[in-house]
C-alpha cells in the first residue's frame, strides 16, 4: 500500500500552472502517509458470566468489549516507501488495558517493492496471510467483533515476528502461494524462545472473475506451531505445553451489479477451520498446577452475508459455529480443564448488523448477536453500536 | 516438504510460459485502453481494468485485476490520486517492479494536461477532494490529444522495434483528431452559456471546452451521496438560477437525478463518461459524437 509519489517540481514544470501549489508544500512531500483510526463502541450484554467457551482455552486478549462506552483500539499507522526496492508499515495501537492506556506496536514490517519473477518478501510483525479475515485490520472487519472460530482457536487474529513469501504466478488466473517463518508468540503457538523457529504457516489462494458482476477468492492454508507453557487466562492462568496445528479453508464471494459497487453490492464470505493439539495443559500453573495429558480436535467456521442496498447503508448476517472432541486425561472439576474436557456443547452464535458510511472515511454500526458461545441454553443478547472514523490518508483495501 | 516441491513445480512450468510479442498493457481506465489500442494496433495487447458502468473513484482490488497488473509491461492511467483507493492494493499484492511509479513501465496521463479545480485547501471536509485536482480528464477532446503524443513516445521507449509505427499512428491519429474536434465544436455551439447540475463533478473539462455553466452538483462534496436536505438545496437553487440540463453517467445513482427531473421539470443526460459507457462509444471518436449528441438532444427536448 504505497502511495503514489509525484515528483513535485517535475510535475509543477510540465504542467505549468499549478506551479505555486505544488511547490509550496515540496519541504513536506516527503513525509510518510498517516492514518489514525478512531474505533469505539457502546456494548450492552443481558449475561453477566464470564466469558468463556467449552472445548477450548481461550488465548489473551479475546474477552468481549467492555459494557457501556469504551474507546476500543486507536490505531496509528505510518506507511511510506524507504527507497526504490523497500516499503515500509507500522502500526501503532493504543488501547485499554484495566483502566491504563497502553501502547502495543500492532504491525512493524518492511516488504519489497523490487523482486523479480513475481515474489514479494516481508519480514518485521505482521498479521499473517492465512484465512481470509486474518490479514484485515479489526476497523475493516464486517462486524464489530471477530467470529468465533478466529477467537477460540487463532486469539482474534494471527500476528507474529518472522518473514514471509509470497510468489504470484504469471497467470490470468489469480494464484498465490506463499508460507511464513514465525517466531511462535502469536497464539496459538508460545515458543518463549525455546526455538528460533516456533511457528510456521503455508498458504494457497487463488481467485477471478465471473462475468463482470462476480468475483471470487479461495484460500487453503496450514498453521504449525509450538507452545512451551503458552499462558492465557484473566485472573487464573493456564498454561499449555505441545504442538498445535491449524488447517483452514475460506472463500469471499462479491458481487455487484457490473462490477459497480456504488449503489449495491453484496459480499458473502465463509471460513472453516480445523484445530489440532496435543501435549500438555495446567490449570493455574502459578498456583495449584493442576496438570493434564490432552489431544484434541476443534472445528469453528462461519458463515456471514453482508449487502448494501442504496449507498451509505448496508446490513450483515453472520452465524457463527465450534465444535470440539477432546480427550483431557485429568478434568479436574472447577478448573480450565474442566472446561476444556467440555466438548459437548456446540457453541453457537447469530449476528446481524447495519452499518452506515457517511463517506469512505466514516462509519457508524449497530450489532446484535444471540451468543450462546458460553454453551448451554442460555444466551446472551448483546447489542454492539460502534464508531470507526479513519482520519488522514486515504484507505487502500485489499480485496 | 510437499508443499515445497509443488510449489517449485508450479513455479518452473508457469516461469516456462513464452512471453507474447505483443507488449502487454493495463490500461486504469477504458479512454486510455481505447487510446492505446489505436496508437498500437497489433503490437500492443490491451487490458482494460474498469468499465464505463464503473465508479473508478471505488473499484475492488479484485484477484482478477491483480493477476492482469502482475503481468503487465506498461500501467496507463489517469492518475492525479483518481486510483488512490484501488492502484496501491493491486501494486502491494500485484509484485510487478516493471510498473511502480517512477519506472519506465508506468505512465500517468493527468502529468500532460493543465489540471482544473486544484484545490486551494485540502480538508476532508471538502469531501473526497483530489489534491491535484479534478481527475476527470478525459472529458475533454483536447487533453486526449495531448496525452497520446507522450503516450506514443512511452509506447516507442518500451517496444523500440516499433517506435515507426507508434510515432507514425500518433501522428495519423492526431491529424483526424485535429479535424473531429473542430467539428464536435462546430456543431455544440448551441451549448455556449447553457446551465446544467451534474450528479458528479464529473465534466468540468467538458464544460469548460463547450462554455457551458455548471450550477450545482447533486453530490454535497465529491464522493459523498446526495441526502434529501442537499437535493432540495439544489432545487431552491435552480428557483433562483434556472438550468436546461442534469448530467449524469450510466454508473452513478439514477434516483437522485429522477427526483430533481420530476420536481424541476429538467431535461435529464445520461453520458457516457468513458468510452463504453453508452452502446457504440467503445472508440474514442465515437465518444464525443454521443456525448455531444446527446447534451444537443437534452437541450432540444428542455423546456423553455
Amino acid at each position: 500500500m504505497f502511495r503514489i509519489p509525484r515528483a513535485a517540481i517535475g510535475a509543477c514544470i510540465a504542467i505549468g500552472a499549478p506551479c505555486a501549489a505544488i511547490a509550496a508544500d515540496a519541504g513536506n512531500a516527503f513525509n510518510p502517509k498517516i492514518s489514525l483510526i478512531l474505533d469505539g463502541q457502546y456494548a450492552h450484554y443481558s449475561s453477566e458470566a464470564e466469558a468463556e467457551v467449552p472445548g477450548v482455552v481461550l488465548g489473551p486478549e479475546t474477552e468481549f468489549a467492555p459494557k457501556g462506552f469504551s474507546v476500543g483500539e486507536t490505531e496509528l499507522a505510518i506507511e511510506s516507501n524507504i527507497d526504490d526496492q523497500f516499503h515500509g508499515w507500522a502500526t501503532v495501537a493504543l488501547e485499554n488495558e484495566d483502566g491504563d492506556t497502553v501502547v502495543a506496536l500492532e504491525e512493524a514490517y518492511i516488504n519489497t517493492l523490487a523482486l523479480p519473477h513475481g515474489l514479494a518478501l516481508k519480514f518485521g510483525r505482521f498479521f499473517s496471510d492465512v484465512g481470509y479475515q486474518n490479514h484485515q485490520h479489526a476497523h475493516a472487519w464486517e462486524f464489530a467483533d471477530a467470529p468465533l472460530a478466529y477467537r477460540a482457536l487463532l486469539g482474534n487474529q494471527l500476528k507474529d515476528d518472522g518473514l514471509q513469501l509470497r510468489w504470484l504466478a504469471p497467470t490470468d488466473l489469480y494464484l498465490e502461494l506463499g508460507g511464513e517463518l514465525l517466531r511462535g508468540d502469536g497464539f496459538p503457538a508460545g515458543n518463549d524462545g525455546e526455538d528460533d523457529i516456533g511457528a510456521s504457516t503455508a498458504f494457497a489462494h487463488v481467485g477471478g472473475d465471473l462475468g463482470a458482476s462476480n468475483s471470487w477468492r479461495l484460500g487453503l492454508w496450514h498453521f504449525d506451531g509450538k507452545a512451551s507453557d503458552r499462558r492465557s487466562g484473566e485472573d487464573i492462568e493456564t498454561g499449555f505445553s505441545g504442538k498445535s496445528r491449524i488447517s483452514g479453508l475460506d472463500l469471499v464471494w462479491k458481487w455487484a451489479p457490473n462490477g459497480n459497487a456504488n449503489v449495491r453490492n453484496l459480499v458473502l464470505q465463509a471460513e472453516l477451520m480445523r484445530r489440532s493439539e496435543d501435549g500438555t495443559v495446567v490449570s493455574d500453573p502459578d498456583g495449584a498446577a493442576d496438570s493434564s495429558a490432552y489431544n484434541g480436535d476443534q472445528l469453528g467456521w462461519y458463515a456471514q452475508a453482508v449487502y448494501q442496498f442504496m449507498p451509505r447503508w448496508r446490513v450483515g448476517l453472520r452465524y457463527d459455529r465450534l465444535s470440539a472432541s477432546n480427550e483431557v486425561a485429568n478434568p479436574v472439576a472447577g478448573t480450565s480443564l474442566e472446561l476444556l474436557a467440555n466438548d459437548g456443547e456446540d457453541p453457537q452464535r447469530v449476528s446481524a448488523m447495519v452499518d452506515f458510511s457517511n463517506s469512505e472515511f466514516s462509519r457508524l454500526r449497530l450489532q446484535f448477536n444471540r451468543d450462546e458461545s458460553r454453551g448451554g441454553d442460555a444466551a446472551d443478547n448483546q447489542v454492539i453500536l460502534q464508531y470507526i472514523y479513519s482520519v488522514g490518508a486515504h484507505p487502500a483495501h485489499q480485496f | 516438504m510437499k508443499l515445497l516441491r509443488t510449489f517449485g513445480l508450479a513455479f518452473g512450468l508457469l516461469a516456462a510460459q513464452p512471453a507474447s510479442a505483443a507488449l502487454k498493457v493495463f490500461a486504469c481506465e477504458p479512454e486510455w485502453g481505447a487510446l492505446v489500442q489505436a496508437l498500437g494496433g497489433s503490437n500492443v495487447e490491451v487490458y482494460t481494468a474498469t468499465t464505463a458502468l464503473q465508479d473508478v473513484h471505488r473499484i475492488q482490488a479484485r484477484p482478477s485485476l491483480i493477476a492482469k497488473y502482475r503481468q503487465a509491461e506498461l500501467l496507463v492511467c489517469t492518475g492525479a490520486e483518481l486510483e488512490i483507493g484501488w492502484l496501491p492494493a493491486l501494486a502491494e499484492k500485484g509484485n510487478n517492479p516493471r510498473v511502480m511509479p517512477g519506472k519506465p513501465g508506468w505512465f500517468e496521463a493527468s502529468r500532460h494536461v493543465t489540471m482544473l479545480e486544484i484545490p486551494a485547501k485540502l480538508d476532508r471536509a471538502e469531501g473526497d477532494v483530489h489534491p491535484y485536482g479534478n481527475p476527470h480528464i478525459q472529458t475533454a477532446p483536447a487533453n486526449i490529444a495531448r496525452v497520446a503524443k507522450p503516450l506514443a513516445e512511452k509506447l516507442a521507449e518500451l517496444d523500440a522495434a516499433h517506435a515507426a509505427d507508434y510515432r507514425a499512428a500518433q501522428a495519423q491519429f492526431d491529424t483526424r483528431w485535429q479535424a473531429a474536434m473542430a467539428k464536435w465544436s462546430d456543431k455544440a455551439r448551441p451549448l455556449q452559456g447553457v446551465a446544467v447540475v451534474s450528479a458528479h463533478r464529473s465534466w468540468v473539462y467538458l464544460y469548460q471546452w463547450l462554455g457551458i455553466r455548471e450550477l450545482a452538483a447533486l453530490e454535497p462534496k465529491p464522493g459523498i451521496p446526495p441526502s434529501g436536505a442537499q437535493l432540495e438545496s439544489v432545487l431552491a437553487t435552480l428557483k433562483a438560477q434556472p438550468a436546461k440540463l442534469v448530467v449524469y453517467a450510466a454508473y452513478q445513482d439514477r434516483r437522485p437525478v429522477d427526483w430533481l427531473v420530476q420536481r424541476s421539470g429538467l431535461a435529464a443526460v445520461e453520458l457516457p463518461f468513458s468510452p463504453g459507457g453508452a452502446p457504440g462509444t467503445d472508440d474514442l471518436f465515437a465518444f464525443f459524437d454521443v456525448t455531444i449528441d446527446r447534451l444537443l438532444r437534452g437541450l432540444a427536448g428542455s423546456k423553455p
